[in-house]
């Protein structure tokens, strides 16, 4: 047994015992008065609108980019402001848009996963070879479209999986592993039908892209739906709020007894889901099932400038889907007023690309860092 | 004075301030040739500052620093100063990807025409490992080592640049004993044969081993300088920690009556969420026989148990295992061998949530890296750990029930911020400690395990926080794990067990603790009227 010395455990108070709230305000070790600070009661809903507030404000960096957009383009044609133009913007872009909910969350979760582009062309296309006769290329199997449209899901779901478990389970680098994942699917797309564009879909598998409701277009209500989901899961569900922990700090939402592993992989699957369903979109637009769609058209430069101009950081843990949404929209405008521009075909990806480059630009400008993360 | 007759090292009024501290203060020592010069002094001392002025690694504001009486080279001119002085830090200086070999010979620039010649490398590396007694291959990658076969790199690679002055900070920190005596062979053999030697260590018994003479360093300045044959260990612990235990710069940090009212109020402010399975009266946490080859210190073997409502001390050097035994218990890192029993469940090691389940709360080391979400808010951070318990069926939750739940914590923790949804990452070092603190207690942990909770936390906040700690385990029957090399934090424990290599050395039962008695034990050394396990 030890007896120990008192001045080494306790030295008595020299303070007065004071309210315990003046431990709050740091008080000086000499005894000068402390300044009280705020309670956080009383400072709560200020606070609450501030944070809300900068939000706002983040998403509205981009609203005069989308405004001049809009006056270009009503000077550039007369056609622009129709509605049967901006219909067509709203079905062009749903498939892309679609595909950037997908890319958003996984970089939420501080991934990346570049074979996106290629599940957005391969599930179509595994969907479409089994449900068609061989004289359109399908494998003869004529399986039921919607059965289709289910192993369509399960294909992203499945690339999702084997990204998921590689980069999370396998400590993997998640771009070199998507990057090769890009080209195997790719090189699957073109392989399993010797590189024959799939045409003659059936009614039920190209309705989601291509037919409307209204005057508008079943893509743009289901990507918009895609995109109010996820952004009310993302705010209001307990999985939603963890994906922002686990991106903004693994370590610490671990720790917090979050099962970040199990989250990461979710994530890889649903926006491997969200692609497959986009690539869906895509291919009931154009009515045909391409070796193009996806990597060929190289659209994940696309969907990562997208949601990078939304907002959404490359590092992880920020950005959502109004500012994703925004993103898309001001891609959708960029490409159609080039389109009605009748600018050369020679140029229009040059033009494209700088476009791009500028709004990232003036993002980061007016959004500030995070936007630019 | 000759150059001959000059100390092989020699450090003149060294002065060096980082911001506001004054780390060292015109601190003089030298070392002649054929010496061993221990330097000992408790963390903060500025003794890791003193070894990077030596080697050349930081410019000091004033003073001068020579080698065999000439002035030392400039600051940045490397192959210089590793001609002169090579030193082993005290962490790891090992390059990974690289091989043994190449690590051993890393920075030698005296290859041949500037080839490198690989045979000889590998050659000389495995003599050198021979010699030790290690079994490492000189191919082998440096990542497949464990800690102590690093330690042997870090050390085999002083020696092969053949300096004349070789400096050790801590060197024996993750070696066993074997290697210790090796390494002592050796530094004998490099003194005996001329080559001036600093050694750093927290183990005194090694000062008292190897060592001629030994200097004391205290807030920045060297307080004592002998032989070390003209005084105990006894004296040289009271010399490193003053005659004046408590300083001006460290005030009483807590009264159990001070806070009486705050503690009551956090446990109050904490919804009981707690099923009390199993046994009653059996203790809440039970360690058996845990070991570990962590990094961060390894486990060779520790078993304590606490009881309802009682808070232990767990504390020992840097390496002594004591933040890893924390880990384990609180599913952060996983056990090698050993049990974790709460409630008599055992808990299986190495998952963290399954650990939370079980009701082990964790309060991690770095805050910075575990402790919180920088950019979400106080009270998102705060119930981080009870988003299933305020979500409905769906999982869904609003942002005013995270709110609602985190009000009395954040209140009775005296929480500064500007409101909830402020982002943790700009609140006060202290209030980010609350909030970690607050998303540990909101869960109502059975078991808490707190990792030096309140490092860099201003005076009256590490009040508060170990108050809240050991009061909410005084109110609910919660065990609290305090581990801790700060020994002001365990003023408020029950017991105090102090670890050794990995291994329970000593437990004080009877407080108030005798300071200078708790830092013999963390040093490895017995006192009168210790009682050893």
């Amino acid at each position: 047994m030890t007896s120990g010395t008192p001045q080494a455990a306790a030295t008595p108070g020299t303070e007065p015992e004071s309210d315990p709230r003046s431990d709050s305000s740091q008080p000086d070790p000499l005894g000068k008065p402390a300044p009280r600070p705020d309670r956080s009661r009383a400072a709560a809903l200020p606070g609450l609108r501030r944070t809300q507030g900068m939000d706002i404000l983040r998403q509205a960096a981009l609203a005069p980019v989308l405004i001049i957009l809009v006056v270009v383009g009503s000077l550039v044609s007369s056609a622009f402001l129709t509605v049967n133009n901006l219909t067509g913007i709203g079905q062009q872009i749903s498939a892309l848009g679609v595909v950037v909910v997908g890319e958003s969350l996984i970089l939420l979760i501080g991934g990346m996963d570049l074979s996106l582009e290629s599940t957005y062309g391969l599930a179509p296309m595994v969907a479409a070879w089994l449900i068609l006769p061989v004289s359109s290329f399908g494998n003869g199997m004529k399986l039921n479209p919607f059965l289709g449209i289910v192993i369509l899901v399960l294909v992203g779901a499945v690339i999702g999986l084997i990204n998921g478990l590689l980069i999370v389970k396998g400590r993997l680098n998640g771009f070199i592993v998507t990057l090769g994942v890009t080209i195997v699917l790719a090189g699957l797309q073109n392989g399993i039908v010797k590189a024959q564009t799939l045409f003659q879909l059936p009614t039920a598998f190209g309705y989601l892209g291509s037919a409307y409701v209204g005057g508008i277009p079943v893509s743009l209500i289901v990507a918009v739906a895609i995109f109010i989901v996820v952004g009310l899961f993302l705010r209001y569900h307990r999985t939603g709020r963890a994906i922002y922990a686990v991106g903004g700090n693994p370590a610490a939402a671990r720790a917090a007894g979050i099962k970040v592993d199990r989250i990461r992989i979710g994530v890889y699957v649903a926006g491997s889901v969200l692609a497959a369903i986009g690539g869906l979109m895509e291919s009931g637009r154009v009515s045909a099932v391409t070796g193009q769609q996806g990597y060929g058209e190289g659209i994940i430069f696309s969907v990562f400038a997208a949601a990078v101009i939304g907002g959404v950081s490359l590092k992880g843990g920020r950005g959502n889907m109004v500012g994703a949404a925004t993103g898309v929209i001001l891609l959708g405008l960029v490409q159609n007023i080039l389109d009605l521009a009748n600018v050369s075909n020679y140029w229009i990806e040059a033009i494209d690309g700088a476009v791009i480059l500028f709004a990232l630009l003036l993002a980061r400008v007016i959004g500030g860092e995070s936007t630019a993360e | 004075m000759t150059s001959s007759l000059a100390p092989a090292v020699q450090a003149v009024g060294i002065d060096k301030h980082f911001g506001s501290t004054h780390a060292l203060r015109g601190v003089d020592i030298s070392i002649d040739a054929g010496h061993c010069l221990g330097l000992v002094g408790r963390n903060g001392a500025g003794k890791s500052t003193l070894v990077s002025i030596l080697s050349g690694l930081s410019v000091p504001d004033g003073g001068e620093v020579r080698f065999d009486g000439e002035p030392a080279p400039t600051a940045g001119a490397v192959d210089a100063w590793r001609g002169r002085i090579a030193t082993v830090f005290q962490h790891s200086m090992v390059v990974p990807q690289l091989t043994v070999a190449e690590n051993v010979f890393l920075g030698h620039r005296d290859a041949a025409n500037g080839m490198v010649n690989w045979r000889t490398m590998r050659r000389r590396t495995d003599d050198i490992m021979a010699e030790w007694g290690f079994e490492i291959r000189s191919t082998t990658l440096c990542q497949d080592l464990t800690v102590e076969q690093l330690q042997v790199v870090e050390i085999a690679r002083a020696l092969a640049t053949g300096a004349r002055c070789l400096l050790l900070d801590e060197p024996t920190a993750a070696l066993e004993r074997g290697a210790i005596q090796r390494l002592f062979e050796r530094v004998n053999q490099l003194v005996s044969g001329g080559v001036a030697v600093m050694y750093i260590s927290h183990h005194l018994e090694e000062v008292f081993e190897i060592c001629q003479d030994v200097v004391v360093m205290r807030d920045g300045a060297v307080v004592l300088t002998t032989p070390t044959s003209a005084l105990t260990k006894d004296q040289l612990v009271t010399t490193m920690v003053g005659t004046v235990p408590a300083t001006p710069a460290s005030p009483p940090v807590a009264t159990p009556t001070g806070t009486a009212a705050t503690t009551a109020a956090v446990a109050a402010a904490v919804p009981r969420a707690r099923t009390e399975a199993g046994s009653d009266d059996g203790p809440v946490l039970v360690v058996e026989g845990l070991t570990t080859s962590s990094t961060r210190g390894r486990l060779n073997g520790v078993s304590l148990q606490i009881g309802a409502g009682e808070c232990v001390g767990v504390t020992g050097l840097l390496s002594a295992g004591v933040s890893t035994l924390g880990r384990v218990v609180a599913g952060a890192e996983a056990g090698d061998g050993g049990r974790v029993l709460v409630r008599g469940q055992v808990v299986r090691t190495g998952r963290r949530d399954l650990a939370q389940q079980a009701g082990v709360g964790y309060i991690p080391e770095d805050r910075r890296l575990e402790g919180f979400v920088a950019h979400l808010g106080v009270a998102e951070n705060a119930t981080m750990t009870i988003t299933d318990r305020l979500s409905g069926t769906l999982g869904l939750l609003r942002p005013r029930q995270r709110t609602e739940a985190a009000q009395p914590l954040s209140e009775a923790l005296s929480v500064v911020a500007s409101g909830p949804d402020q982002p943790v990452g700009e609140l006060s070092g202290g209030n980010q400690q609350k909030v970690t603190v607050a998303r540990t207690l909101i869960h109502d942990p059975s078991v808490i395990v707190a990792i030096t909770p309140t490092r860099g936390v201003d005076v009256a906040s590490k009040a508060l926080l170990l108050g809240a700690l050991a009061g909410y385990a005084k109110e609910t029957g919660a065990a609290l794990l305090l581990a801790s090399d700060e020994l002001d934090d365990l003023v408020l424990c029950d017991r105090v067990v102090v670890l050794v290599r990995g291994e329970v050395f000593a437990e004080f039962t009877d407080a108030p603790f005798d300071r200078e008695e708790l830092i013999s034990a963390t040093e490895g050394l017995v006192r009168t009227g210790q009682d050893i396990r």
